[in-house]
């Protein structure tokens, strides 16, 4: 028997509340103690289609999805034929007898355990409810309990705290349907078993990274947040105009990304802490003013969700086919910061810096993340609040006291100049997106010229400057420092390369890993320093030409040894990712 | 600081338009508006997209955002859904407005946007060189349209009544007195004031002269106008050809996008405090 290292699919058509059904299990799991991760696969599509949701849960760390699923509860016929070869050996299905007829279908697996349940008229009979069909998923919920031997009560509690009292109640009703079904008509046979732990309780917390971007930017003082629908980043829209009114903002949809990164622009020139979010085609939009905030030394923080391109691509997918776009895009040459958390944490952590990057040296900060990381669900220790402070640096918002007429583009060491927002007194404040002189009317000087450029590309040094100082973790890295070989990666592959690594650790095989955290200003020296100590070097990525070997080549003068590259749209399972690492070794 | 003359305002930047120039016309309307109002010269703010234009955030010594083609209107939002106590003027081209930045004039309007907007509708694109734009005249002849525009020209009066807007005028920069007054009703009027302005174009513009306007124009407040009624405010904006209003087309009160913000109270964001926000309660929801 094997408890409390499990995984299980829920598929259906869209529209039949897949992803929620997996929330509410995953999250029941969470309060015994269990670590969750979760992930969904949707179509961009409303009704109809396969949509499917994994979770994995173990007591032990966890950080990505599975290779395979120990359990199917198959809402519809086609995921249990789609998904069926993806099972462990002894693992089960719950469906439906009266939708699928799983016996006549050439299952082609002798070794699985089936569930029959009728779903569907424990909903219509048993419960009277023909018009809830959804319900039938609660009801397949309960089984789920008493398949796995869980506890019907964690399930009970996180309907309770889910619902409205009456329709929790109703839900409850139904699960407790679905689990005596089980438990009355099967033997207790099946392998896979879940155990509450001595870390139960509500300690912990189960978000998506689109959550923890939200929880980041509210807790570092954004006050205005604008974007426009945009997959896989709208979950962020969604979290900050529900928490508006609480949190004494302004978050608003406008008519479209151009408008939303000017709209930004002018808040935060006018002082505010701002945000917006969007993927790639919503990023080509902003492109323009993006270089806008460069030039005018605006501090404003955009999150880029990728996802497969070109163009449409496929939308509600994950892919990392936008590094180079996001460090170049927008004519001209101008300072930013590229950021790209790799996991939920980081991502509550590295926004609520963005925000202190952005202010500090009066630049655009992109949040460089994809459908992978911001819309999986993991459950996590509650956010240390207090890691990250807020930094304004030069900020005038009251009067000005400096000597002579105030210049909103002072040259200074660093290129960073004192910054007043329009009212400050004593102050006018010339905000230019034409080449300008030290007070922000505009120039065409060649000398002017010049000395503007190098003071906005100094404020990158100083950046670079204060990673060092302060120890900031620009680059992270895992594993021992003897191996085989150095993985190398940015952004979401950092879950299924650090499952790898666990898997190839078990079977003696010492690689070990830099997650390349800052990409923008690029920290060559840690790059160089781990390079150098490397055996072997493996680039894992999510695009098709390996851009981050191309950024190691500019700023390095190396040349990865490996890569391993995925495109579909699919994150890497992870043994899948240590086979291929094997190879390469 | 208070502007009580002309000089509160005067830059030191060199002005670079064209001699007779219809944005002298603009920007001294605007200047004799600001001291008409006494408004606070620290709290001013102009926006600018790009054209010719878009040169006048230099030339009045008011805080001044000078952005890029197209987006006078979403920078102007931002200003003031950020910053309610500044008054925020946005001031665009006949091409910046009404065809770069065409998605977000309709938009502005219906939000009742708390702002002013004048665009300097000189009917080309002078900046350049000489090319047409959506104001331009059928038969037009431009670099870019050089057997003459066949393409009927934009109303941007009419567009701006059926989207709901609260204050619709248009004038015309040879009669900088009249504009001035305009300029002083928009900046005393709460909601999207929305100026479009006449501004012959001296060196691209043959046909559309000062002397063009002076023989077609009227003033609506002398021809008995009334401005509280949308219908005929819309049937005056479809007047074209021998005769063409120049005045207030319509002005109603009505409350704001930002009034409307009614957790905000009409407090800036700027003045809210960063530190100390508690996101206690979402995490207790996640938990």
């Amino acid at each position: 028997m094997k408890v409390n290292d499990f995984s299980f699919l829920i598929g259906g058509e869209a529209g039949a509340g897949i992803s929620r059904s997996g929330f509410l299990l995953a999250k029941a799991c969470m309060r015994g103690g269990l670590n969750v991760f979760g992930v969904n696969d949707y179509q961009s599509l409303i009704r109809g289609g396969h949509n499917f949701y994994i979770v994995r849960i173990s007591d032990g760390e966890i950080y990505s999805q599975p290779d395979q699923v120990d359990l199917l509860i198959a809402l519809n016929a086609e995921t249990a034929l789609r998904h069926k070869d993806e099972l462990v050996s002894g693992g089960g299905i719950i469906y439906d007898e009266n939708d699928i007829n799983l016996k006549a279908e050439p299952l082609s697996r002798k070794d699985l355990k089936l569930y029959p349940i009728p779903l569907k008229k424990i909903v219509v009979d048993e419960l009277k409810e023909p018009h809830n069909l959804i319900m039938r998923n609660t009801v397949a919920l309960g089984a789920t309990i008493a398949v796995t031997d869980y506890d019907f009560a964690l399930l009970e509690e996180i309907l309770r705290d889910t619902f409205k009292p009456e329709v929790a109640e109703s839900n409850i009703k139904a699960a407790r349907k679905g689990y005596d079904h089980i438990k009355q008509n099967f033997k207790s046979e099946f392998e896979y078993r879940l155990k509450k732990t001595d870390t139960a309780g509500r300690r912990r917390i189960f978000l998506s990274g689109n959550e923890a971007v939200g929880l980041g930017a509210l807790k570092a003082g954004c006050k205005f947040y604008v974007s426009y629908p945009m997959t896989p980043t709208t979950g962020l829209l969604h979290l900050m105009t529900s928490n508006e009114r609480n949190y004494s903002m302004i978050a608003m949809q406008p008519e479209g990304e151009i408008a939303a990164i000017n709209m930004i622009a002018g808040a935060a020139f006018a002082g505010v802490r701002t945000m917006t979010a969007t993927s790639g085609g919503g990023f080509c939009l902003m492109s323009e003013g993006l270089g806008m905030t460069g030039m005018t030394e605006t501090p404003v923080v955009v999150m880029v969700g990728q996802r497969p391109g070109p163009s449409t691509g496929l939308p509600t997918y994950s892919a990392q086919g936008d590094l180079r776009f996001v460090i170049h895009a927008s004519q001209g040459e101008f300072p930013r910061v590229v950021v790209a958390p790799g996991d939920i944490e980081e991502c509550f952590y590295e926004t609520m810096r963005a925000f202190n990057w952005a202010e500090k040296y009066q630049l655009p900060v992109i949040l460089l993340t994809d459908k992978y990381v911001v819309e999986s669900e993991v459950s996590v220790e509650p956010f240390d609040v207090n890691r990250v402070g807020i930094e304004r640096g030069s900020l005038i918002t009251d009067k000005y006291e400096g000597k002579g007429e105030y210049g909103r583009y002072e040259i200074t060491e660093t290129g960073v100049s004192p910054r007043a927002v329009p009212s400050a007194k004593g102050t006018i404040v010339h905000a230019n997106s034409d080449e300008h002189d030290e007070y922000g009317l505009t120039t065409e000087d060649p000398v002017t010229t010049t000395a503007m450029m190098d003071k906005r590309m100094r404020k990158l040094s100083a950046i670079v400057k204060e990673i060092e100082e302060r120890n900031i973790e620009a680059i992270k890295f895992y594993g021992p420092e003897e191996a085989q070989a150095t993985i190398i990666s940015w952004g979401s592959t950092k879950g299924p390369i650090r499952e790898a690594m666990k898997l190839l650790k078990s079977e003696g095989v010492a690689v070990n890993y830099m997650q390349i955290l800052y990409l923008h200003p690029f920290p060559k020296g840690e790059v160089e320093k781990v390079l150098l100590r490397a055996k072997k070097t493996i680039v894992i990525e999510q695009n098709k030409t390996s851009q981050l070997s191309s950024l190691i080549r500019d700023h390095n003068l190396r040349r990865v040894d490996n890569k391993i590259l995925r495109y579909d749209g699919r994150p890497f399972n992870p043994g899948d990712l240590s086979e291929r690492i094997k190879e390469m070794l | 600081m208070t502007v009580v003359d002309m000089k509160d305002l005067a830059s030191t930047a060199k002005i670079t338009w064209c001699p007779g120039c219809g944005n002298f016309g603009i920007v001294s309307a605007f200047k004799s508006a600001l001291v008409e109002v006494g408004a606070d010269r620290e709290r001013v703010v102009i926006v600018s997209g790009i054209g010719c234009h878009g040169k006048i955030a230099d030339y009045v010594d008011v805080n001044s955002f000078h952005g890029i083609h197209g987006r006078v209107l979403p920078l102007a939002t931002g200003i003031k859904l950020a910053n309610p106590n500044l008054t925020v003027v946005g001031f665009s081209g006949d091409a910046d407005c009404y065809d770069e930045g065409w998605d977000h004039f309709c938009h502005a309007v219906r939000r009742n946007m708390d702002l002013t907007l004048i665009v300097h509708n000189n009917m080309i694109l002078g900046l350049t060189t000489g090319q047409t734009t959506a104001t331009s005249q059928i038969g037009f002849k431009t670099k870019s349209t050089p057997f003459g525009s066949t393409v009927a020209p934009l109303n941007p009066i009419a567009h701006a009544l059926i989207s709901n807007g609260t204050f619709v005028a248009r004038g015309f920069a040879g009669d900088p007195k009249h504009l001035t007054g305009l300029m002083v009703e928009a900046l005393k009027h709460k909601g999207f004031n929305y100026i479009d302005v006449f501004q012959p174009c001296v060196t691209f513009n043959y046909l559309n002269t000062y002397e063009w306007f002076r023989q077609r124009i009227y003033r609506l407040e002398e021809a008995g106008h009334d401005y509280t009624d949308r219908q005929k405010a819309l049937e005056k904006s479809f007047e074209w050809g021998d005769r063409i209003p120049i005045g207030i087309f319509y002005k109603e009160e009505r409350s704001t996008y930002r009034d409307n913000l009614e957790h905000l109270k009409n407090k800036p964001l700027t003045e809210l405090p960063l530190e100390d926000v508690d996101i206690a309660p979402i995490l207790e929801s996640m938990r």
